[in-house]
Order: structure tokens, then C-alpha cells, then sequence
């Protein structure tokens, strides 16, 4: 293939001005300018001008090696398949424990919990705050005791675990590691994740408990709890999901998440911990949306720019630092009441970007959430999506198939490209930290929610079946509901634990965490303790609030 | 001539559900239409948003749940506007709840349900329609 810039340069021109031109004249195009979601404009046409500048070795290089543009792993998808794992969690740890074994039994290959927001929020069931949410938008757990419920007849040696889980993920790792030693299981061999990312609470997604300071602090103790007792945990998932779910673009969702991954990364180093010492477990989550070659741009780029923000700003040493590893989800916010079956098309395209975008996992929404909590029949469709694009499309077999793409890669740079301008201004204002503080981060989603509704309710972007094909359609009936029955429940056997346990065990274990609290010890053995005593979540927390307040919206 | 008073507006997030993106657009598109806006942020109770309502003197309080909790919540916030004689203050709700979860919702006094995929300009139009509705009447 002769690729002399000179010559196709003298080409190009020539088909823009005697081929393309004649079509304009009688076929305009359907729009003066094409652009992604974050304002890149798209061409016509990508030709090898496009990546001229591009250094292959030093850009894309080979999977498994710096800077990991094509893939983390040496085989990819060659080797074994994405990790199939369905964010679920509905009611009561009984429920919930169900809904495991029947996605498990279906092909699941790893497990990831939704919890309350009672549970995320760091209150019991019982409590004023917790009235009409107990069990609705995940599983309720108020103790160790519904934690032993949720995975009980699960060999936790076994399967992987995610938990989302940020304010409270201390509690509920510690939770996690006291039910596997009670398995039989020892702690060193737990495979799993904790979401623990409070920067983005703040910022998107609203379950923070502490201010940023002592949040902080709670993680970095995490990073090192882990680093001893849980070496194959992965200790936060740094996510852009929730920013990008919040309105985001595509380039702000990778700026923004980047730029708290240097906040924690940062925040541990400044704890004394060595980059190489925590590095390797911290792991990332994205969101696919429906934009297919920005999305499959976007997780390339994100991974170049991690393996060189580690080398050159954190001068990480151990390769494995520099791997951006992630967990990917479809977009809920694509998803759309009318015509609801269609979403099961934008599901799939949008799972199909997180693969040839090279993603470590995957969670596929299901058709009918626009509505409600998944069904056993809608989540089983998605769980489905995912395994015949493994086993039918043929797109796993070779690693980053669409690397080489003239408009691939120059998307990729222009991704990097804007997303650092971004870190920039962020690092300008003293870090993601500062930069949620100000309210800077949750203004620009804010702006690029608005934007982007405007332009829906301008007819400039289109969403079918909602400003544009529509039709009248009888409403969607029998969406799994969660009765009010559930929260009387588990409030009935959180009182159960209540009279059974050893109090005044409970009262001593709390009684440490706060003076640890108040001084500089790592929190989670001493949470661990709590959780063993079958302290609640609450009384956990709420010892945590007495000595480091509340964070409140300014 | 008479000048109209502005549409006062209270958008609120009742509950623990963190999702503001439909509330803090909402409430953007409504300012752009010419009302006063106030947005309570996150993490309201029905009390607080009862007790911000009449304070702030408004007319209609928008109420935004995702979370699935807003058959418990939005008909509190109505039945404490009216314990404390403030049931003129119209109360809408919008987020993601099933259609047949709106017949009750609006039996318990809620004007209007919104549903994803509902433009701004909708919402406009319906809160507008109400408080003429209610100043004729």
C-alpha cells in the first residue's frame, strides 16, 4: 500500500473537487457540520493524513505492552472472554440471593451488588431518612447478619464480587471479608471490587456521607488495608459512568474520572504509601453510550492517557501501575420509556463499543428500565446481548480490531487531546478535590445536560420512538415492583439482631473506631471488629459522622 | 396596567435518591421561561421541602424521584402542604414511575405525572395551564 502523504494529499484534493463536489451540488449532505458528543467534528472522510502524525510505537504499541492503546492484556479476548457481570440487588438479601443463583445458573461469571440507599447513605432501615427506600433501588443491609443471608450457598472463593459502594465501602468490605472467614475463606484470596469512589459522589452520583477530607482518608486506609490482608481486591473503580449518566461528554466523562484517579492517587503517595504498593488495584468504570466510534475512541484514549499520567506525572515502575483496567456499563440514561423494545438494539451497539473498545467487564441494561428495576425475563435479554456478541459476531478474536482505523485513531488523539486540556485546568485549580469543592465539575455536566436537551427538544438530536417515529402505544404493565412490605421486614430482623447480640461487645468495638477516628490509626480493622460484633451499618457510620461531620451541597 | 407576578417554583429531590440531572435541567428550562426558580438540592425531606415551600412563597413545587420511592414521598409532601393550610401550592412530580403508578399519585393530589422522555417545554406548558386554571377558577 503506497501511503506517500504528497501523493494521496494531491488525491484527496482532486476527489473533493471534481468527485465530491459534483454530488453536492445535487445532494447536500443532511448537515452542514457533523460532531460527536463532545463537539469533535467528524469528516467526511478519514485517510492515512489523518494519522500522519501519529508514531505508532510510541501511540499504540502492542496489548500488554506501554501505553496500552490496544488493550491491557497480551491476548485479550483470545485468552478468555470479558467478565459477564450484571449490577443486581433488589428488596431483601433473601430476594437478592435468589436473583444471584438464577444469574449465576444462566452464565454470569462474576456478581455485582446493588445496594439501597439507605445502605450507601450509611442508615438503618429503621431509620426517618430510610422511610420508602428500604430494598428500591438495591438490596437493604442494615448487618453482618443480612450480608451472611445475601451470599449464603455462594463459595466466595469462587466467584468475583463487585460492590457499589462508596460512602460506607469500608463497612461492607469488612462485611464481605467476615462472611468468607466464616466460609472458610481467607481474605488473600478474595477477587473483587469496591466502587469507593467518593469523588464522583459529590460530584454526579449523591451518596456521600463526610467531607472530602476524611473521605479521603477512609480510602487511602483502604488502599492500605488492602495492600496487607486483600492483594487481589481491586481497592476503588474510579468511574466516569455516573458523570458521564449526570450529562457529561464523552471527552469530559474521561477528563473528569482521570482527574480524581490523580486525586487518589495523589491523596494515597501523600498517605506514604508507595505508587507501586497500590497502583495495580485501582480500576476504572466507564459508561458506553450511543456515539459508537467516540465510545470506542474514548476507552482507547482513556487507557493511553493512564498508562502515561502513572509513568510520566507518578513514575510508577511495575507495568501493572500503568494498566487501565475496566469494568464498563450501557448508558441508562440512553434508555427510553417509549418504544421501550428498542432499547434492547441500543443496549446491544453500545456493549458492542465497550468490547472493541477492549473493556475487562461488562454490564448490559435491560429494555424495561425506564421504568423500573429490571425483570427476570428483561435481564435475562441482556445477559443474552452480551454473550452473543462473545460467541456469534466474531469481533473477540482478534485484539483491537478497529485499531489501524484512520478515523479511530485520530478520534483517540483528539480525545487525549481534549480531555488533557481539561486535567490542565483541573490541576490549575489544585486537583479534582478542589475542583468538586468549587462546584467547577458538577457546573460543566450541568451545562452539557442542558446542552444536550435543548438540542432533543430542537429536533437537532434525534432519539427514535421519542422526537422522532413515534407512536401511540399502550403503557408497559407488570414492572417488578418492591412492596412496602420489604422495609417492615427488614426492620422487623434488624430489631432481631438487635436483642441478640452482645452489647456491650458493640459498644466497646464502636467506642475504638471513634478514638481511632479522632486520631491517625488505618479504620478498617477496626470497622472490622464493629461489623463482627453485628454493629449496624448505622451505628458504624453514624460513629464515623459524630467525629468527621457531614458533607453538605453548598 | 397590573404587572403578573412571576410563577414561583420550588424543584425538589425528595429522599436519598442522588439523581439531579432531570431536576437541575427542569429547573433551568423553567428559569429560562421566565419563572423564579428555587432548587433545594439533594436528599430533601418531605418536611423540609413543605416548610421551603412556604417560606418561599410558591406556587408549585416540583418533586423529582428516581430511586422508586416516590409513592411514599410525593403524597407526603402534598398532605403536610395541607396540614399547614398551604394546599394552594400546586405539587407536580416527574422521574421514573410506572403508569400505573399515576392514577394514585394523582388521586393523592398530585396535578401531573412526567415521565422520561418528556420535553421541558411540556412541563412549561402544563404548570402554566394549572395556575391559570386556578386563578380563573
Amino acid at each position: 500500500m503506497s501511503d506517500d502523504p504528497k501523493k494521496i494529499q494531491t488525491a484527496k484534493s482532486a476527489w473533493e473537487t471534481e468527485t465530491v463536489s459534483r454530488t453536492l451540488d445535487r445532494f447536500p449532505e443532511r448537515k452542514t457540520v457533523f460532531e460527536t458528543t463532545s463537539s469533535i467534528p467528524i469528516k467526511r472522510l478519514y485517510t492515512p493524513l489523518d494519522t500522519e502524525s501519529i508514531d505508532y510505537l510510541q501511540s499504540l504499541g502492542f496489548p500488554g505492552q506501554y501505553p496500552y492503546t490496544r488493550g491491557v492484556q497480551p491476548t485479550m479476548y483470545r485468552g478468555r472472554f470479558w467478565t459477564m457481570r450484571q449490577y443486581a440487588g433488589f428488596a431483601t438479601a433473601e430476594e437478592t440471593n435468589k436473583r444471584y443463583k438464577f444469574l449465576l445458573d444462566k452464565g454470569q461469571t462474576g456478581l455485582s451488588v446493588a445496594f439501597d440507599l439507605p445502605t450507601q447513605i450509611g442508615y438503618d432501615s429503621d431509620h426517618p431518612l430510610s422511610s420508602g427506600e428500604v430494598g428500591k433501588v438495591g438490596v437493604a443491609i442494615d448487618s453482618l447478619a443480612d450480608m451472611e443471608i445475601l451470599f449464603d450457598g455462594i463459595p466466595l472463593d469462587k466467584v468475583s464480587t463487585s460492590m457499589t459502594i462508596n460512602a460506607t465501602a469500608a463497612m461492607l468490605l469488612a462485611m464481605y471479608i467476615a462472611v468468607a472467614e466464616k466460609q472458610g475463606v481467607d481474605s488473600n484470596i478474595l477477587r473483587g471490587t469496591i466502587q469507593n469512589d467518593i469523588l464522583k459522589e459529590y460530584a454526579a452520583r449523591g451518596t456521600y456521607i463526610y467531607p472530602p477530607k476524611e473521605s479521603m482518608r477512609i480510602i487511602t486506609d483502604i488502599f492500605a488495608y488492602c495492600k496487607d490482608h486483600l492483594p487481589r481486591w481491586n481497592t476503588i473503580s474510579i468511574s466516569g459512568y455516573h458523570i458521564r449518566e449526570a450529562g457529561s461528554t464523552a471527552v469530559q466523562e474521561v477528563a473528569f474520572t482521570l482527574a480524581d484517579g490523580i486525586a487518589y492517587v495523589q491523596a494515597a503517595i501523600d498517605a506514604g504509601l508507595d505508587v507501586d504498593a497500590f497502583a495495580s488495584r485501582l480500576s476504572f468504570f466507564f459508561n458506553a453510550h450511543s456515539n459508537f466510534l467516540e465510545e470506542i475512541a474514548k476507552f482507547r484514549a482513556a487507557r493511553r492517557m493512564w498508562a502515561r499520567i502513572m509513568k510520566e506525572r507518578f513514575k510508577a515502575r511495575d507495568p501493572r501501575s500503568l494498566r487501565l483496567r475496566f469494568h464498563t456499563q450501557t448508558a441508562g440514561s440512553t434508555l427510553t420509556a417509549q418504544q421501550p423494545e428498542n432499547n434492547i438494539m441500543r443496549v446491544t451497539m453500545q456493549a458492542l463499543s465497550a468490547v472493541l473498545g477492549g473493556t475487562q467487564s461488562l454490564h448490559t441494561n435491560s429494555w424495561d428500565e425506564a421504568y423500573a428495576l429490571p425483570s427476570e425475563k428483561s435481564v435475562t435479554t441482556a445477559l443474552r446481548t452480551q454473550q452473543v456478541i462473545a460467541y456469534e459476531t466474531g469481533v473477540a478474536d482478534s485484539i483491537d480490531p478497529l485499531g489501524g482505523s484512520y478515523l479511530i485513531e485520530r478520534l483517540t488523539q483528539e480525545i487525549e487531546d481534549k480531555a488533557n486540556e481539561y486535567i490542565q485546568k483541573i490541576d490549575e485549580m489544585g486537583g479534582a478535590v478542589k475542583a468538586v469543592e468549587a462546584g467547577y465539575i458538577q457546573r460543566e455536566i450541568a451545562d452539557s445536560a442542558y446542552n444536550f436537551q435543548m438540542e432533543v427538544e430542537k429536533g437537532e438530536r434525534i432519539i427514535v420512538g421519542v422526537n422522532l417515529f413515534q407512536q401511540e402505544e399502550p403503557p408497559l404493565q407488570d414492572v417488578l415492583r418492591i412492596s412496602p412490605e420489604v422495609e417492615k421486614y427488614q426492620v422487623g430482623k434488624l430489631k432481631k439482631v438487635k436483642a441478640e447480640r452482645n452489647d456491650d461487645r458493640v459498644s466497646q468495638t464502636l467506642k475504638r473506631l471513634e478514638n481511632a477516628a479522632k486520631g491517625t490509626e488505618n479504620l478498617v480493622p477496626l470497622i472490622l471488629d464493629s461489623v463482627k460484633a453485628y454493629a449496624t451499618l448505622g451505628e458504624i457510620s453514624g460513629t464515623l459522622r459524630k467525629v468527621f461531620g457531614e458533607y453538605r451541597e453548598s | 396596567m397590573k404587572r403578573e407576578r412571576k410563577i414561583r417554583i420550588l424543584v425538589a429531590k425528595p429522599g436519598l435518591d442522588g439523581h439531579d440531572r432531570g431536576a437541575k435541567v427542569v429547573a433551568r428550562a423553567l428559569k429560562d421561561a421566565g419563572m423564579e426558580v428555587i432548587y433545594t438540592g439533594i436528599r430533601q425531606t418531605p418536611e423540609q421541602i413543605a416548610k421551603a415551600a412556604i417560606q418561599e412563597d410558591v406556587d408549585v413545587v416540583g418533586l423529582s424521584c428516581l430511586s422508586g420511592a416516590h409513592n411514599h414521598l410525593f403524597p407526603k409532601v402534598v398532605e403536610l402542604l395541607k396540614e399547614q393550610g398551604a394546599e394552594d401550592i400546586l405539587v407536580f412530580g416527574g422521574g421514573i414511575i410506572p403508569h400505573e403508578d399515576i392514577p394514585a399519585l394523582k388521586e393523592k393530589g398530585i396535578m401531573e405525572i412526567f415521565q422520561p422522555g418528556t420535553e421541558t417545554r411540556e412541563i412549561i406548558q402544563a404548570i402554566t395551564e394549572k395556575i391559570k386554571e386556578k386563578q380563573e377558577g
